[in-house]
């Protein structure tokens, strides 16, 4: 029993930065049918920018109150990234458009590949720790033999990801950027006849699904405390699998396929085999593009001539 | 939000009179080089200005502030002249008529390639022999001579997948580690050998393995094609290169985790080496040397493996062309071009799509088996995604579908990265540790983008009809779906 809450709460974790990864996913594919494979490989960036912030603030700077700091990279973070994302769409996606099918994913894999590899040269390939931030454990629950802990960073990583899907909903929903982008996914081309800058909804959805996916990385290099270039490639194919999970084109079907990611993921490895974790992620991919492609939220997709 | 991007500018050039003032012209130049470089500032500014270094077991900081200012300065140079040049609205776009100097100079050598090449990869040991002045000196030249023909082999192999049939597969490492763990686990297991020890002798197993397993491989890793295809084909195109790249790892963290069956990350060692149609090449008395009167050098085997991948990968290429002059082969191209199109024609899209894929996964698996007796060792590690992307890399540069440009360029890739290792000059200017095998996987993610932005049917284009009526036309792009580029 207690080690099922902790895992609960383990997985919860997880999934929040996974469905997080996911909402770029799946955001860039309704707008322009495109698996933008390189999203994961932002997400990596994002890590090493956030570490490098911290670095500097602290070691640097000096600023002692952990707090402030991590504010403050998050800021750095979501900037950078995205316009890192922004300029990846300007370059490497937007000349695409129309071209034959496979052009864009192989582009995008070139990115991924680039975005990493150019990682690696520039910071080395080696495991990049930093010191734990917050340490601080709530006891939830106490059996003498084991104890189900809630660490204050989790509980950080869920409150800010509610906070920015709350906000992320309003801006879908309510705004006229969002009506654009819903518009765009629609019909491109009438939204287009209707006088939306259509390339202009296209950057922007880039540089939201990077800004999210910079709050990951910033997240992620709180909770696990250390950065790798390698670190892009798995985590990203797993988010892809959340929002395929949750129905490819669907927000509200990214976070609940993200939360599942992450819960199977914890409790696989608590009790089935942690070295099979990845596998299960990736069979869960396959067997739902498989039998169910168009996910849990998702629509059924129709085939146009 | 208002730079000037590279595809834009040439139509602002377009519909401006062309006599646009200088001053004006230059000083748009210089507010859109500024941008550009404001903006390179701040994509290379967090990675490139710093670099995190671990300083006595903490992390720190190191700073590089020269490196960004040039790669800046690079940045914005580069955008002011091209600019003040290519994209210059001042610039007369000449209307152009007939072939081009390269359209010429590919006719001119066009029908030569092909021999040329062919004669050099025959003829490449004799060379590098002569060249280093003896057997033992040429080890590494041929080496490498193997190492690119594994990968132009592989490359023909993806290219029947991807450049024929269009179907992007992430995964195709998998076929490889199927093939040389077939020949790996075969070769080294005791039944088999106990088995054929009793029935053709003690040492017909070590002798034949190879040349028994090397068809078995094949079969085998084609299977694994057809079993992996049959569900996923039904796909479309990227869910496939997903769900094919998801199938890649899944067999390669297998491998890793089944300790019992395939050793798991230590591998399997001492797999038996190759042998002359059952003749070890051994310094005994039965063995290559002693029977053809030769005296006895470990360069035998070596150049004798040379010749063995250059015929697997000569095999895959004829069977590459024999293809698509079938029906199966036609229809792979036509469904290239329009899915939809071929299923209204009557074309079975799924079992034509897994001919294509288990066809593409047996080569795979033969270019495995071959990398297993090549090394006498395999491990998970030499299976990773990145050997997939490279594959990839190779085909797209080369321009999906053809056979010449996908050799070139498993050539340059492969080849280009190990001499440069050498070139005296390039340590001189980057330093001593400086070693540009490690820029390999960025220049090929470099590349892949750039020939997609530029040229997105590759370097050397095929789109030309197989079969035509009377004379050869371009297919044009508003007939078919996957028209333009």
């Amino acid at each position: 029993m207690e080690i099922f809450v902790q895992q609960l709460i383990n997985g919860l974790t997880l999934g929040s930065i996974y469905g997080l990864i996911a909402i770029g996913y799946t955001m860039v594919f309704g707008i322009i049918g495109m698996v933008n494979f390189a999203h994961g490989d932002v997400f990596m960036v994002a890590t090493f920018i956030s570490l490098i912030c911290f670095l500097l603030l602290t070691t640097v700077l000096g600023l002692t109150s952990i707090f402030v700091a991590l504010f403050i990279v998050l800021i750095a973070a979501m900037f950078f990234t995205s316009l890192l994302s922004w300029a990846i769409e300007r370059v490497a996606y937007r000349p695409l458009r129309g071209s034959f099918r496979l052009a864009p994913m192989i582009s995008a894999i070139g990115m991924s590949i680039l975005l990493a590899n150019f990682v690696q040269v520039s910071q080395g390939p080696r495991n990049k720790p930093v010191p734990p931030m917050i340490t601080d454990v709530i006891v939830l629950m106490d059996s003498g033999s084991y104890q189900v802990t809630l660490a204050w960073k989790q509980v950080i990583i869920m409150v800010i990801t509610s906070l920015l899907l709350a906000g992320f909903w309003y801006l879908v929903q309510k705004t006229s950027l969002g009506r654009a982008q819903r518009a765009c996914e629609q019909d491109r081309k009438m939204a287009a006849l209707l006088g939306i800058n259509v390339d202009h909804t296209i950057s922007l959805t880039f540089v939201i699904g990077a800004a999210l996916a910079a709050v990951a990385g910033v997240m992620y290099l709180m909770y696990y405390g250390v950065a790798n270039f390698a670190d892009g490639f798995v985590p990203g194919v797993k988010a892809f699998t959340a929002a395929v999970l949750g129905g490819i084109g669907s927000l509200p079907g990214a976070v609940l396929g993200g939360l599942l990611i992450g819960l199977i993921e914890t409790f696989w490895s608590a009790y089935f085999s942690i070295e099979y974790k990845d596998v299960a992620a990736f069979s869960i991919l396959a067997i739902t593009l498989i039998f169910m492609p168009q996910g849990l939220l998702g629509r059924p997709e129709v085939e146009k001539v | 939000m208002t730079v000037q991007t590279a595809e834009s500018a040439p139509s602002a050039a377009h519909a401006g009179t062309g006599t646009a003032a200088a001053g004006s012209v230059m000083a748009h130049a210089l507010k859109d080089a500024f941008v550009t470089g404001l903006i390179a500032l701040g994509l290379f500014g967090p990675l490139i200005g710093f670099q995190t270094i671990i300083i006595d077991g903490a992390l720190g900081l190191g700073y590089r502030p020269g490196l960004l200012a040039i790669i800046v300065g690079i940045i914005f140079a580069g955008r002011l002249l091209l600019n003040l040049t290519v994209w210059s609205p001042n610039r007369q776009v000449k209307a152009r008529s007939g072939p081009t100097v390269f359209d010429r100079a590919g006719v001119v050598i066009g029908p030569v390639v092909k021999p040329a090449l062919f004669g050099f990869a025959v003829l490449f040991p004799a060379i590098a022999i002569y060249g280093m002045g003896g057997l033992t000196e040429s080890r590494y030249l041929i080496d490498l001579g193997i190492l690119i023909l594994t990968y132009v082999m592989l490359g023909w192999g993806l290219n029947i997948v991807v450049g024929l049939a269009g179907l992007l597969d992430l995964g195709y490492v998998a076929f490889y580690a199927v093939g040389a763990y077939t020949y790996a686990l075969l070769a080294t297991s005791a039944p088999v050998n106990d088995f054929f020890a009793g029935l053709l002798g003690e040492t017909f197993w070590a002798n034949w393995a190879f040349w028994i397993c090397l068809p078995i491989a094949g079969l085998f890793s084609g299977l694994w094609g057809m079993i992996l295809g049959f569900p996923v084909l039904r796909l479309r195109g990227d869910y496939l290169a997903i769900v094919t790249l998801a199938f890649g790892e899944i067999i390669r963290l297998v491998l890793i985790n089944w300790v019992d069956f395939t050793g798991g990350g230590a591998g399997v060692a001492s797999i038996p080496r190759a042998t002359f149609f059952g003749i070890p090449f051994s310094a005994g008395e039965d063995g290559f040397a002693a029977l053809f009167g030769l005296e006895f050098n470990p360069m035998h085997r070596i150049i004798f493996l040379y010749f063995v991948i250059l015929a697997l990968a000569l095999i895959t290429a004829f069977a590459t062309v024999r293809l698509r002059k079938l029906p199966v082969g036609r229809a792979w191209e036509a469904l290239r071009e329009d899915e939809i199109a071929c299923r209204s024609l009557g074309i079975n899209t799924t079992n034509t799509k897994l001919t294509a894929f288990a066809t593409g996964a047996m080569f795979g698996g033969f270019a495995g088996c071959f990398f297993a007796v090549r090394a006498g060792f395999v491990s998970p590690e030499s299976f990773t995604f990145d050997v997939s992307a490279m594959i990839l890399a190779i085909v797209v540069l080369g321009g999906m579908g053809s056979q010449i440009g996908v050799a070139v360029a498993a050539a340059v890739m492969m080849g280009g990265m190990e001499m440069l290792r050498n070139l005296g000059f390039l340590k001189q200017v980057f330093g001593n540790d400086f070693d540009p095998s490690l820029y390999r996987m960025l220049i090929f993610g470099f590349a892949m983008v750039a020939i997609m932005v530029w040229k997105p049917r590759g370097l050397v284009s095929t789109r030309d009809p197989t079969i035509f009526l009377k004379e050869r036309k371009a297919v044009s792009g508003s007939l078919v779906k996957e028209g333009h580029g």
